[in-house]
């Protein structure tokens, strides 16, 4: 089974989300999908009825409701084949050597709680992107996103899984007292950090 | 990145509030002293506010405003302005001035809400009004419009809900930029299809207006955030069964495509629950009907017309219209508002 935490993110999002899960099932198969409002599940059932998926919805608190969508294996091939004119309408960009550098848990300066909704948007973005960065640096503050407990998990985890590497500093981790906590992505050091940003056609900073 | 995290919202109208949770608000509201000269107001849901002052000349009022559904902030202010300017036009009025209305983070930097603006402005003045003024508020999001005011001849109001069995239903611009929109926002749109979108999105109603002036429209309104069939359904509430035949309803077909990706809003999805037993499909495709509860941006004017006079209009509307169509009639009353084949 595959979860999809999709809670705080706006139409169509959800569904964008879940329909890539369907696609990395690789196989019948289960995808549950948690949203945050009603419309967001009635969005989410209708796309299930459309393709012929077994759907069920629990709503848990006014604020949370799971979606679980039962793919067959047929449905599967199919949704892994399926290739839509916008996808197809995509001409890649000649291959450049990117990096993304997230050096706090937050996006540019104000206030501190829009600062890391602008972040989670900004990762969610990034990994929407139709060419995915070669790297993704995380270190100082940044080490948090990549740990247990940050709403960009799912993000970095569909990237990771698209051959994106995601690397967290190892002092900034000790000095947080996050080590055990690291979710996704490994460990590096500073020479890394340097020699991936020297190597780097493009840096990008939120 | 700097435009980026502006421009992130779900945008235009696919901000409003839906139809439902609204009208039951507005139903308790208290209702003061009646003011006969107002002669459209709060009671007709209509597109804006129509007070006589004289028996030849009425003002009307209306104002508009979201959050940006472009990234360009000079497109999106004449996309803001053009939406709030067609309230007038819609009621067969003139425009006069406007005002701006802006929400505006103050730490941004204020060139993009100069572009913004710039962009508004020019819509005012091919409109043929003034910018007379306006408010600004420091936000965290950044939102525009413009309150306008215009002037109509009492005799000749196009009210929404006035049509009649009989009448043909005739809709200007193409449908689907709110699904256009939103599939952008994730990336999944075609350039060619977003700036399809951006055209209609800027082009003023004055010019369609301007046709239907010179005939006798029954009723009228600009289909916005309430989408093709929440608006059709103010118009013939109580006047008879509409009967659309989607086949030529006219669409922007790439809609219709990432509607079949499923690249929806949530207010399209709050239309289709408000107009549930309103309307019934007669073998419509469902992106057809996702594109039908689309909410539109700006979108164009729908207007009920005599069936003979339409004939003679059509050919002249086209000229300035090029994608208005006939898109149904309204008949009897039948076991159901609208019928959508």
């Amino acid at each position: 089974m595959i979860k999809v935490n999709a809670i705080g993110d706006q139409c169509p999002i959800p569904v964008v989300k879940t329909k890539d899960a369907i696609k990395n099932l690789n196989g019948e198969g289960v995808v549950e999908t948690m949203v945050d409002n009603e419309i967001a599940v009635q969005n989410l059932t209708k796309m299930a009825n459309q393709k012929g998926y077994g759907v069920k919805s629990e709503k848990i608190s006014d604020h949370e409701f799971k979606v679980t969508m039962t793919i067959s294996a047929d449905q599967a091939k199919e949704a892994k084949t399926a290739t839509t004119d916008a996808e197809c309408a995509i001409i890649p960009s000649s291959k450049k050597n990117r990096v993304v550098v997230i050096s706090a848990d937050h996006m540019g300066e104000g206030a501190e709680d829009l600062g890391k909704t602008l972040l989670k948007g900004f990762i969610y973005a990034v990994s929407q992107q139709e060419e995915l960065p070669k790297t993704m640096l995380f270190y100082n503050g940044g080490a948090a996103i990549t740990c247990e407990g940050s709403s960009s998990l799912e993000d970095l985890k569909s990237m990771e899984a698209q051959g994106v590497e995601i690397l967290t500093c190892g002092t900034c981790l000790n000095f947080y007292g996050l080590s055990e906590k690291l979710a996704v992505g490994g460990v590096t050091n500073m020479y890394d950090i340097v020699e991936k940003q020297t190597n780097a056609d493009l840096i990008i900073k939120p | 990145m700097a435009s980026d995290k502006l421009f992130c919202a779900t945008g235009g109208c696919t901000a409003k509030l839906g139809a439902g949770i609204l009208s039951r608000v507005l139903s308790r509201l208290p209702k003061g002293e009646k003011d006969d000269n107002l002669l459209i107001g709060f009671d007709s849901k209509d597109d804006a506010a129509v007070y006589k002052l004289t028996d030849d000349i009425a003002f009307v009022q209306t104002l508009d405003f979201f959050p940006p559904m472009v990234e360009d902030p000079y497109t999106f202010g004449k996309i803001a302005a053009t939406n709030a300017l067609s309230d007038i036009y819609a009621m067969g009025g003139e425009v006069k001035t406007a005002l701006n209305i802006v929400c505006f983070p103050e730490s941004e930097d204020l060139n993009i809400l100069g572009e913004i603006m710039r962009g508004g402005a020019e819509k005012v003045h091919e409109a043929g009004g003034s910018i007379a003024g306006g408010h600004s508020i420091n936000d965290a999001t950044v939102k525009y419009g413009l309150s306008v005011t215009g002037v109509v001849d009492p005799k000749k109001i196009l009210a929404n809900n006035t049509a009649k069995p009989g009448d043909v239903l005739i809709l200007t611009k193409k449908l689907g930029v709110g699904i256009i929109c939103c599939a952008n926002r994730v990336h999944a749109a075609s350039k060619e299809a977003m700036d399809a979108a951006i055209e209609s999105m800027t082009t003023l109603n004055k010019y369609a207006a301007d046709v239907l002036k010179r005939y006798d429209v029954h009723a009228c309104t600009d289909v916005t955030g309430f989408s093709f069939l929440g608006h059709l359904h103010e118009m013939i509430e109580g006047h008879g069964t509409a009967v659309i035949d989607s086949k030529n309803v006219p669409v922007f077909k790439e809609a219709l495509s990432y509607a079949d990706e499923f690249l929806t809003t949530a207010a399209g999805q709050r239309n289709r629950n408000f107009a549930e037993g309103r309307v019934r499909f007669e073998d419509v495709a469902f992106a057809m009907q996702e594109v039908l509860f689309d909410p539109q941006t700006s979108g164009g004017l729908l207007f009920a017309v005599d069936k003979d006079k339409a004939d003679e209009l059509l050919p002249e509307l086209k000229k300035v219209c090029p994608y208005a169509a006939v898109v149904g009639e309204v008949t009897e009353a039948k076991d159901i508002e609208i019928i959508v084949k």
